[in-house]
């Protein structure tokens, strides 16, 4: 397909004996929020995990943008144009807010040892366009006030935004935001399914792992439910909420009407 | 570079200019101060490879001694100018470094350690068994004093070279640390899952920043050897890499300041000691464990800290 960004054919995954994702077939068309939901150890982090390189499938292929992921390394990944956040958060903490956004912008610049030794002019141009962008990416995630303090000693939500900021800045076409509203009150909530929105707006199609449903249900087109590893149900929000199999899923084979 | 450090390096320049009137041109405070630069060159490398790439490296002394031996060998048996052995020394190193980061730097945790230990024993082996070229145990001498442009450098001229050559390769390191290069490395060292995630290839900067740490210390090695003009095996054992680690984390591995620092107390403070006689080597190792003990990130944070704590009281 034509707008199709992300296409997983019979994606595998096992550690030893546990088949973390089992034949998984899906795609995410271009602009789309897409969610993945699943009861914990569904293999929702192993997916994303996958896509991004940081280890390789065990069967099956993916592909970004017609172009075959398999056995290309995370940095590779990054510079094709997929950026995530983690759902432990791994923010630098030796830097700086700002730094850390900086960071994100790695993927399009080139200096090396030498031109950022020698302070060549190309490499004093990039440095102020990262710069510029980091502040950009800040202000849009409303940080710029939190620029220049540590990026660990901000509070958990807002270094939650300060993932994201620096995951926009290398940018994606595709974003994987792994549990943005864990730990987040309602009001933080609400106004992260705002920012997600926007982020769309930018052009980046975005896939989310949440379990907050009221967030997941609000946001998404499209909602792929995983168990043990497999498929069980994909589609619009509203018939995802309604499909038997998800609902024996979150509350047991015995459970009632939710 | 943030504007401290252009202050403390013009200040550095200025009391290295104003030496042979400070020093009133004793030889002996001369000798110990180019020393400290040499020493001073191998800790920066050290220090960015340690502090910013997360990575020991046990074998420096094996870099030191390939700068040194090819300006001895060069430059006594197939008489090339001092600069271009100087020049070989380098290239040489360099491409060393990289046969032995290449296929260690892939893996994560201590791999870099052991090898470079392996490394480093290997070198000390060279030098010591080819004897046709190094002199064997018993040395190399009668290497000539360096010539730049039909100038013998000499003395106080000496001095000058190595500390020109020693604040040129720490304005350098300073300007890779404060961009891209230096977030990228500091981003490994935060989180190596994050920096990859983020486009950054992580063995590509430890590698480059082992390689550019063989080259100051393959540097550091020429000057060493024209300098002293008789060099052997012993001073490039095991065990003066292990005294480069200790001036790096004496004087601390959070800035490359640190290891200027760390080694110029380390090359000073055994001449100071020397007075103690006997107890020489039990005062050093007394004064190691109290700088560790009381001042675990290194001296230079150590005094910073004691400044800020007194500022306070006020």
């Amino acid at each position: 397909m034509e707008n199709e960004v992300l296409r997983v054919d019979g994606l595998g995954k096992s550690f030893g004996g546990l088949r973390a994702i089992d034949s998984l077939n899906f795609s995410v068309t271009s602009g789309q929020i897409k969610s993945i939901i699943g009861p914990n150890g569904a293999g929702k982090t192993t997916l994303f995990n996958l896509i991004t390189g940081i280890f390789p499938p065990t069967e099956g292929t993916f592909q970004f943008a017609g172009r075959i992921l398999n056995g290309l390394q995370s940095h590779d990944i990054a510079r094709l144009g997929v950026s995530r956040t983690f759902q432990n958060l791994e923010l630098f903490p030796n830097m700086n807010a700002l730094e850390n956004v900086m960071l994100g912008c790695h993927t399009q610049t080139s200096a090396g040892i030498f031109q950022a030794g020698l302070r060549l002019p190309a490499m004093r141009r990039e440095e102020k366009r990262s710069r510029q962008k980091a502040w950009e990416e800040l202000r849009f995630m409303e940080l710029e006030s939190k620029a220049l303090l540590g990026a660990t000693s901000l509070p958990l939500g807002e270094q939650k935004l300060l993932e994201i900021a620096r995951a926009l800045a290398t940018q994606p076409r595709l974003l994987l935001l792994d549990e943005p509203a864990a730990g987040l009150n309602i009001r933080e909530t609400e106004k992260l399914s705002e920012t997600i929105r926007r982020i769309r707006e930018r052009g980046i199609t975005v896939m989310l792992v949440e379990h907050d449903m009221s967030l997941v249900m609000g946001i998404s087109d499209e909602v792929l439910v995983l168990n043990y590893g497999k498929k069980i149900a994909e589609g619009l929000p509203r018939d995802i909420q309604k499909n038997p199999e998800v609902i024996s899923a979150y509350l047991g084979e015995e459970g009632e009407d939710a | 570079m943030k504007k401290n450090d252009r202050y403390i390096i013009l200040i550095l320049a200025l009391g290295i200019i104003l030496f042979p009137w400070l020093g009133g041109g004793n030889e002996y405070f001369l000798s110990l101060l180019v020393f400290m630069g040499i020493n001073g060159l191998i800790t920066m490398g050290l220090s960015l490879l340690m502090g910013y790439a997360g990575q020991i490296s046990l074998g420096h002394a094996a870099f030191f001694g390939l700068g040194a031996y090819s300006s001895g060998v060069l430059t006594t048996k197939y008489s090339l100018p001092p600069l271009g052995a100087l020049g070989v020394g380098i290239l040489l190193s360099a491409l060393i470094a990289f046969l032995v980061g290449k296929p260690t730097l892939r893996l994560k945790g201590h791999y870099m350690a052991v090898a470079t230990l392996g490394f480093g024993e290997i070198m000390f082996i060279v030098f010591n068994e080819l004897s046709s070229l190094t002199g064997g145990p018993s040395g190399l001498s009668g290497i000539p004093p360096l010539v730049l442009g039909g100038i013998v450098i000499e003395g106080c001229a000496y001095l000058y070279f190595v500390w020109a050559l020693v604040i040129l390769l720490l304005i350098f390191s300073l300007n890779m640390i404060n961009s891209r290069v230096g977030r990228a490395l500091r981003a490994v060292h935060g989180s190596e899952l994050a920096a990859g995630a983020m486009g950054v290839d992580a063995s590509k900067y430890k590698l480059g920043v082992f390689v550019l740490s063989g080259v100051y210390a393959s540097i550091a090695g020429s000057l060493y050897a024209h300098f002293v003009t008789f060099i052997s095996p012993s001073s490039f054992s095991l065990m003066f890499s292990i005294l480069l680690l200790m001036m790096v984390v004496v004087g601390g591995t959070e800035t490359i300041w640190g290891a200027l620092m760390g080694a110029g107390l380390l090359t000073l403070l055994p001449e100071y000691l020397r007075a103690l006689e006997d107890f020489e080597v039990l005062a050093y190792g007394a004064i190691l464990m109290a700088v560790l003990l009381f001042m675990p990130r290194g001296v230079l944070v150590g005094i910073r800290r004691l400044f800020e704590s007194k500022g306070k009281v006020k």
